[in-house]
């Protein structure tokens, strides 16, 4: 078992969390060292897992997943521990290494209790990555429910503002989702096999033998769909975002926006449209009217927003909104842009909120309207906002901008009037992303400064600097050299498409 | 009758031995060795609980057919056991104490009985058999729960609870009586399954089967069979209270389920499906609704635990091999994660006298061990992975889902969503303990030794044996290899 590296994946974590377990509670340096040499090594993993994977694609192996492994765990209702990835789950595994690896040095200073808090967050990441390895539905779902449920405890002790409404409403949300989720899953799962067919969870398999009644994907659809997107900040569900992300500590809203929900469009991608094409195919209608609202609504209300983490959670609506409206248009080059919207948005937003959390951490207020002239106090990160700001709103050169054009790119495709209404709609939406972040950027950043008591504040420490030099740098990576990222996940799609195009009347 | 058929009933033999050892050291022994009295007794029952897992079952059925110790009845009395040596170590403290020194002879004598008769009702295929084991599993419990007599309360949820169980015994027997006349004179399960499986469907029938489910849903605390429980639990000494709720639901449902999946099963359609929809919805929902208000932690378990009956039928529904070993499984961890609770609610409340909710506020900075312990319990409770209680969830509504009847996938959406709304109220005890910036009531504890052997058994059920599936395959295993009602050959 231990002789696939996409076990250690969860591995580490575990061991990350035994290691803080013999910690004391006031070593603080031997609980940053295990941390560091943790985080690290995964970094190191995913680097080599991402390498070897590209190259074995160059040497021309085309499985549909590599390092396949299965074991047998509850024998009497065949599930199993099974776990295998393609380029999409790479990539996802690569950012959250990335995210953790960041969110460590972003929470260096993490009071009280830190032993605790890191010991949620590894289990966060454990839950993390376990969900982009596996490719068994019920170890995805338990995985899945492992990532949610440290949330409550990151926001409600470590958070900042109404931390108890906003720990308990984004708990019950997203568990209210997973519970439809379930209930799609268990769906999918006694529909798995033809007549006398031994059933499955295993994703490959039933999509072998894709025999799930039509009747019944309709209503697995919509209840996979929304349980998924309930975490993808779905338009009329992600009212948990803004709360949520506003209470959480830094560290907890950077891999909550950067991976967390990320797991949302990856699981609709991965269970709901791959599983149940059919279903897909004919009520992908419904979804990109709601993913529509979420993208342009996200958007204006970022607008009008003066706390800097209200503003990038909506934000964040807005941009997980488009993820999940590419995958919804259901054709390769949309879904490549969604991945690689999930990558950009993943870097930046964990960007913006270290960031948010620096300047916090420095002013004690997060209210545009009391700040202004940080450029001047502290230019260095004053200059790493700009960036992320210029990579959210798309400017060439940064992430955002491939991802955003590859979307719109794919979604154009679809020849018919309501998708083109709905894609002109939404691109609406990068427009009105230029204006809030610019709106911020002339506040915050620019202009006189509002406090005096603001002229005595320091700039980075270097631990600091290097959770925003790691970011940056792939953020940067990204937007100057997309296409090995477009190689990873290319032979991806093949299946998806194919179940979908073979589906269609 | 030959007397060597007694040799089949290993389980009951076990505990009525040790019974014999208490009663007769208790009686015969002088002041000095009555201190010994709590040890010896958890020890033997410690034993008989490892004999009770190693021993195999006989796989027979004795006294004509009457009492069957097959694979899984012997699987739900290990399994119930480890729940009542739990109870034995969290009371050893208490029994101890001023208040019940004088009877502790009784309360080990009264828990051996109440044990003894639910072994008897889990075992038996004849109706009156199961009668004598549910009443004598329920009146010894009556005087459990007065125990603390000179305290107001515990004399009241005595009363209540003999009241309510005098009366669901006198309905269950009334339907009964109407099942005799049924089946035109036999309790035999096998015969009834038989009589019922050809005969036609009779009003009297679904009367007989309402007034069952009301009899056995007393014991379950279903609703709307549950109006005594939370009295009850508030006013019992604590021991009790976590011995009424895990060990008595355990052998109840377990008996529940024989009756209405094997015994009549055949009319599962026709009479008694939508009334268990009723129930089940009932339980589960009105259970939650009530506990998100409860302030006494006792109460609130006392609602909480209605709500896991709901769950545990839902085992019923599923019947066959899957809902009976997802049903036992879900047991198992019921009593682990509730007696967890329940331990560390009994060693604040011996020590500090605290109870009620707000009392748990900052209980982490002084004891960070019992918040720990309690956290796991409560998150095992509301299926939160990867403990105990997310895979017995999942695998009592995947089991359920397994005859794709939309109605059943219904129910099961109720049931989801109803477990965000215990996630709720299980959640606010976390608060308490980990968020609430108040400072902290309750002072530093000591635990003592017992508790701490108990508390283990909680954290490791707790942790491991979902991540481990031993539990859940060795109640499959026993399921299949058990004797279903009609396998019964009668001599």
């Amino acid at each position: 078992m231990f002789d696939n590296i996409l076990i250690w994946f969860v591995v580490i974590p575990i061991a990350m969390m035994a290691g803080l377990g013999l910690c004391r509670n006031s070593g603080i340096k031997a609980i940053r060292a295990v941390m560091v040499v943790c985080s690290t090594v995964l970094l190191g993993l995913a680097i080599w897992l991402c390498c070897d994977f590209l190259l074995q694609r160059e040497r021309g192996v085309m499985d549909e997943m590599l390092h396949v492994g299965s074991w047998m765990w509850y024998a009497p209702l065949n599930i199993h521990l099974a776990v295998g990835v393609d380029g999409i789950s790479v990539l996802m595994i690569l950012l959250s290494a990335i995210i953790v690896f960041a969110g460590t040095f972003a929470s260096w200073k993490i009071e009280p209790l830190p032993k605790n808090f890191f010991l949620w967050f590894a289990l966060l990441s454990t839950g993390v990555f376990g969900f982009f390895i596996s490719i068994d539905i019920f170890t995805m779902f338990m995985f899945y429910e492992v990532a949610l449920i440290p949330m409550y405890l990151l926001i409600g002790v470590w958070g900042t503002g109404r931390k108890e409404y906003s720990a308990m409403k984004l708990t019950l949300m997203l568990m209210g989702g997973s519970a439809f989720l379930m209930l799609g899953l268990l769906g999918i799962f006694w529909h798995s096999a033809p007549e006398g067919g031994e059933l499955t969870w295993n994703i490959l398999e039933i999509a072998q033998n894709n025999c799930i009644d039509p009747n019944w994907q309709y209503m697995l659809f919509c209840f996979t769909f929304v349980g998924f997107g309930v975490l993808g900040a779905m338009f009329p569900f992600h009212t948990w975002s803004p709360d949520g992300h506003a209470s959480a500590p830094t560290a907890v809203s950077m891999l909550h926006a950067g991976v967390l929900m990320k797991l949302g469009g990856y699981g609709c991608f991965r269970i709901a449209i791959f599983l149940l094409p059919q279903a897909a195919n004919e009520l992908a209608w419904i979804f990109i009217i709601l993913t529509g609202i979420s993208i342009v609504y996200g958007a204006f209300s970022a607008c009008v927003q003066t706390d800097l983490k209200y503003i990038n959670a909506y934000s964040s609506v807005s941009h997980c909104g488009m993820v999940l409206f590419a995958i919804l248009m259901l054709n390769a080059t949309a879904m490549t842009g969604a991945i690689m919207q999930m990558l950009s948005h993943g870097l930046m937003t964990a960007l913006f909120f270290a960031l948010i959390g620096m300047i916090y951490g420095r002013t004690h207020t997060r209210d545009i309207r009391q700040m202004g002239g940080l450029m001047k106090i502290m230019p260095y990160l004053g200059v790493c906002y700009m960036i992320a700001g210029f990579a959210s709103l798309g400017l060439p050169g940064l992430s955002g901008f491939v991802a955003e054009m590859t979307i719109f790119f794919g979604a154009f495709q679809d020849a018919d009037v309501f998708h083109r209404i709905f894609v002109i709609c939404s691109t609406t939406a990068i427009v009105i992303t230029a204006v809030y972040i610019l709106r911020v950027v002339g506040k915050l950043l620019l202009g006189p400064v509002q406090d005096d008591h603001h002229l005595s504040l320091t700039d980075a420490t270097w631990f600091e600097r290097l959770a925003t030099v790691t970011l940056i740098l792939c953020i940067a990576g990204i937007g100057c050299f997309p296409n090995w990222i477009n190689e990873a996940i290319n032979h991806s799609f093949t299946p998806i498409i194919n179940a979908l195009q073979a589906s269609v009347f | 009758m030959t007397y060597s058929q007694f040799g089949h009933m290993i389980p009951e033999m076990i505990i009525l031995g040790i019974f014999i050892v208490v009663f007769l050291f208790d009686t015969f022994s002088n002041e000095k060795g009555k201190k010994l009295l709590t040890p010896l007794t958890t020890i033997l029952f410690g034993l008989g609980t490892i004999a009770i897992w190693v021993t195999p079952a006989s796989g027979e059925a004795v006294f004509g057919g009457m009492y069957v110790n097959d694979t899984a009845t012997n699987a739900i009395k290990a399994i119930l056991n480890i729940g009542v040596f739990i109870v034995l170590l969290q009371a050893a403290k208490w029994v101890n104490s001023d208040d019940a020194i004088v009877r502790k002879g009784e309360f080990y004598e009264l828990l051996l009985v109440t044990v003894f008769g639910m072994y008897l009702m889990v075992s038996a295929r004849h109706f009156l058999i199961f009668i004598i084991g549910l009443e004598s599993a329920s009146l010894p419990l009556a005087a459990l729960v007065a125990f603390n007599k000179s305290k107001y309360e515990s004399n009241e949820a005595a009363i209540k609870y003999i009241m309510t169980a005098v009366f669901s015994s006198a309905i269950l027997l009334v339907g009964l009586s109407f099942i005799y006349a049924f089946s035109g004179g036999s309790l035999y399960f096998d015969d009834l399954a038989v009589t019922i499986s050809q005969g036609q469907m009779s009003g009297l029938l679904i009367v007989a089967l309402a007034f069952m489910i009301a009899g056995i849903g007393f014991k379950l605390s279903l609703v709307p069979f549950h109006l005594w429980t939370a009295d009850v639990y508030q006013g019992a000494p604590t021991a009790v209270t976590s011995f009424l709720s895990v060990v008595s639901k355990g052998a109840a449902a377990f008996a529940f389920f024989v009756i209405f999946t094997q015994c009549f099963g055949a009319v599962y359609s026709d009479a008694w499906e939508w009334m268990m929809y009723g129930v089940i919805i009932l339980t589960i929902t009105v259970g939650n609704l009530f506990a998100i208000r409860q302030k006494n932690m006792k109460r609130f378990m006392a609602f909480s635990s209605i709500s896991q009956a709901g769950y545990i039928m839902l085992g019923v529904m599923a019947g066959e091999t899957l809902g009976l070993s997802a049903l036992m499984f879900y047991v198992f961890v019921y009593v682990v994660s509730n007696l967890g609770a329940f331990l560390v609610i009994n060693t604040i409340e011996e020590q500090s006298g605290y109870l009620s909710m707000d009392d748990y506020n900052g209980l982490h900075k002084t004891n960070p061990w019992l918040a720990f312990t309690m956290t796991l319990a409560m998150f095992s409770l509301a299926g939160i992975p990867p403990f105990a209680g997310f895979f017995s969830k999942i695998l009592i509504f995947t089991s359920v889902t397994s005859t794709n009847s939309w109605a059943l996938y219904m129910l099961v959406l109720v049931a989801l969503i109803n477990t965000i709304i215990s996630l709720y109220y299980y959640l606010l005890v976390v608060k308490a303990m980990w968020i609430s910036s108040d400072e902290p009531k309750v002072a530093a504890l000591k635990t003592f030794r017992c508790e701490k052997v108990g508390l283990w058994l909680c954290v490791a059920g707790i942790v491991f044996f979902g991540l481990v599936p031993y539990i859940y395959q060795y109640c499959y295993d026993a399921v299949v290899n058990s004797i279903k009602v009609l396998d019964v050959i009668v001599p």
